[in-house]
């Protein structure tokens, strides 16, 4: 028993890190009718910006203090972000307005290579670590409960618990403020949102701001779980099924979804791998999706998609 | 000028109906592959065959498949490069397994293998649509990437996991010298491309396109859908699957599983995009698009450098090239959305009203 719920806790901590890449596709998604392709190029990108800025700023300006180091290095990488996405808006979804979505979808797979391909000829490509100084020794917990207690990663704990904080602020922000009702708006109907005086252009650049926050506290977290290398992109890949099962179009979808999958997914690996040679997480987690997606094609909590000739 | 089909009057039903109505077209086809049989052995060097001509005629093929699926049906696919998989490790099996197995069948079988597997991972398409669908066949790549680096059976139990080919010969010919294996690509490659063009402007063809553009419609004029996306998969996954298995066994000569990974599959989908969607002419201009561009960067960029008096690394070189690789992508879908066939059309309508365009 205590077995299964030590894979079952790993599985919902390693679910929240799934949502939040997911979340950066839901975002932009949601705004801007554009499947992005590019969110796992993004985290990566973030990733290595943050890493090389907190190992540049001691010694170019001689600081020490961790914390300052990692503030500076995480506000400066947020600002590298903005400009990414103020490029992107500029340079490439202004210019493909109204295409298919395949094409968009295509577009954002060019970003991904332009951005994978920039962010390691600027910052490098070794493997870098980001010390956000995270625990990383497991404790044990419930020791009176259950006989020998349950080990519980702290690191992963933390994390869940950063992702559970960005998304209560993520929901605020997009509930309470005026630039958030404006997104929604833009979210439910570009034209409508367009005629009563949204700029469409700003909420574009707002949105793949916010994803590009997103994709950097996720390369944060998983930076310092993993190390920041080129593999980090791949993440994006992992958090392909939660986006879809949860629905395209759902915030909570992406959270929800990211659970079931990291429950699945780690349960799966523990009980059903041993069987199948192991190794099976990964498609796992898709035939889960592609489950789910049988019986609700809009995924769990999206729209209904309605058909109309 | 020479481009119009003024005075070419048809008489017969027939004539009607050809493949290429236009006899300039007809023309050019001929002289096209009379080039590419006849010409292109003589001029070709051998590093022409192996970096250009044979991976652009096999993955010509391969995207004439993945066209088919995407641009004829309408169904995004990105696990195009598990079929290519399934077709290289099933007539793999079929090679190795079956004494005396001779070249020509193993590869179709392998094609047949990747059909099944097609099919089967095509099922979600009666269901699901659009971006969900992309995502979906993800599966299908993923669960592929799997089966062939866990389960020993399909690499025969090569402690590496690594498979290779050998002694490979077609009606007693010996497929060694470079020129034998793109002779015989390209004509496996005439075949499928005549019967790809055939299928699309046939009934089922148009099944297809219909469904495409609207499946409900569709399905309400009286085209099954199922039936109609079902056949879609199956035939451009078995036109896939000969593609990998060629690419296996003719272009790598001994494979992993990672030859068709998931990059592969983007590769695949980048070819028809940028070549057209919905055109057989599309999946050869996207193909050699894809194809020729990273050698082509690989090659101008140090000399590029080394005019510019720097010296470049081959790090550096490969980051620079993926970022111009991306840049180009994004580039050409502002530029032409609808691909470089849509060029060559916009071409030949200039050429047929010229010189006086109105």
């Amino acid at each position: 028993m205590a077995f299964f719920l030590e894979t079952l806790l790993g599985g919902l901590m390693a679910g929240m890190l799934y949502s939040l890449v997911a979340l950066g596709f839901v975002l932009i998604y949601k705004a801007s009718g554009v499947f992005n392709f590019a969110q796992g190029a993004m985290v990566l990108f973030a990733a290595l910006a943050m890493a090389r800025f907190a190992e540049w700023l001691p010694q170019i300006t001689g600081l020490s203090h961790p914390v300052l180091v990692n503030l500076i290095a995480f506000v400066l990488a947020g600002g590298v972000m903005f400009i990414v996405a103020w490029l992107i808006e500029r340079l490439v979804l202004r210019r493909l307005v109204n295409q298919e979505g395949t094409t968009l979808l295509m577009a954002t797979l060019g970003i991904a290579y332009f951005l994978e391909g920039l962010g390691q000829s600027i910052f490098g490509n070794d493997i870098y670590k980001i010390d956000i100084g995270m625990p990383k020794d497991p404790v044990m917990a419930f020791e009176n409960v259950f006989p020998g207690g349950l080990l519980i990663n702290q690191e992963d704990l933390i994390a869940a618990l950063i992702a559970a904080l960005l998304v209560a602020l993520l929901s605020v922000f997009f509930q309470k403020t005026g630039t958030g009702r404006a997104l929604r708006a833009v979210a439910d109907d570009h034209q409508a949102a367009q005629s009563i005086g949204i700029p469409l252009n700003r909420i574009w650049v707002i949105v793949w701001c916010v994803a590009g926050v997103v994709a950097l506290v996720a390369g944060m977290i998983w930076g310092s779980k993993l190390g920041v290398q080129f593999s980090l992109a791949t993440v994006a890949l992992r958090a392909l099924p939660v986006v879809i099962l949860g629905g395209l179009t759902s915030v909570p979808g992406a959270i929800i979804g990211g659970l079931i999958i990291g429950v699945g997914e780690k349960l799966s690996e523990v009980f059903l791998g041993p069987y199948v040679g192991g190794g099976i997480e990964i498609w796992f987690a898709y035939v889960l999706a592609l489950l789910f997606l049988l019986v609700r094609p809009q995924g769990l909590f999206g729209e209904k998609i309605i058909d109309r000739v | 000028m020479f481009y119009r089909e003024n005075g070419q009057f048809k008489t017969s039903y027939q004539a009607d109906q050809q493949i290429f109505p236009i006899a300039q077209d007809r023309v050019f086809v001929v002289l096209l592959l009379l080039v590419a049989f006849a010409g292109v052995p003589f001029f070709a060097s051998d590093y022409m065959f192996r970096a250009i001509l044979i991976p652009f005629v096999i993955m010509a093929m391969a995207a004439l498949g993945v066209n088919i699926l995407v641009g004829y049906c309408g169904q995004i696919s990105l696990g195009s490069g598990a079929f290519m998989a399934v077709g290289a490790y099933g007539a793999y099996n079929f090679f190795a397994r079956v004494p005396d197995m001779p070249l020509l069948p193993a590869l179709l079988l392998g094609g047949l293998c990747a059909t099944a597997f097609g099919i089967l991972f095509g099922l979600p398409s009666l269901r699901v649509r659009g971006l969900y669908l992309a995502v979906a066949t993800l599966a299908a790549q993923f669960f592929a990437d799997w089966m062939f680096l866990r389960v020993k059976w399909f690499t025969l139990d090569t402690p590496s996991g690594s498979v290779s080919v050998s002694n490979l010969q077609i009606f007693g010919f010996p497929l060694d010298s470079d020129v034998s294996k793109y002779l015989f690509c390209l004509s496996l490659l005439v075949v499928i491309a005549l019967l790809a063009k055939n299928l699309v402007r046939g009934a089922i063809g148009r099944e297809w396109m219909a469904i495409r553009d609207m499946d409900v419609a569709a399905a309400v004029i009286g085209i099954r859908p199922m039936y109609a996306k079902l056949s879609a998969f199956a035939v451009s996954s078995f036109i896939i699957g000969v593609a990998g298995a060629l690419w296996a066994f003719i272009y790598l000569g001994s494979w992993e599983p990672g030859a068709f990974s998931v990059d592969q599959s983007f590769r695949l989908l980048f070819m028809v995009i940028i070549g057209g969607l919905g055109s057989i002419m599309g999946g050869f201009l996207g193909a050699a698009f894809i194809i020729v561009l990273p050698i082509f960067l690989n090659q101008f960029l140090p000399m590029l450098a080394g005019l510019a008096g720097v010296e470049i690394s081959t790090t550096v070189v490969s980051h620079t090239e993926l970022m111009i690789f991306g840049a180009l992508i994004v580039w050409f879908l502002i530029v032409e959305p609808h691909g470089l066939a849509k060029l060559w059309a916009i071409g030949k309508q200039k050429m047929r009203v010229w010189p006086f365009p109105y």
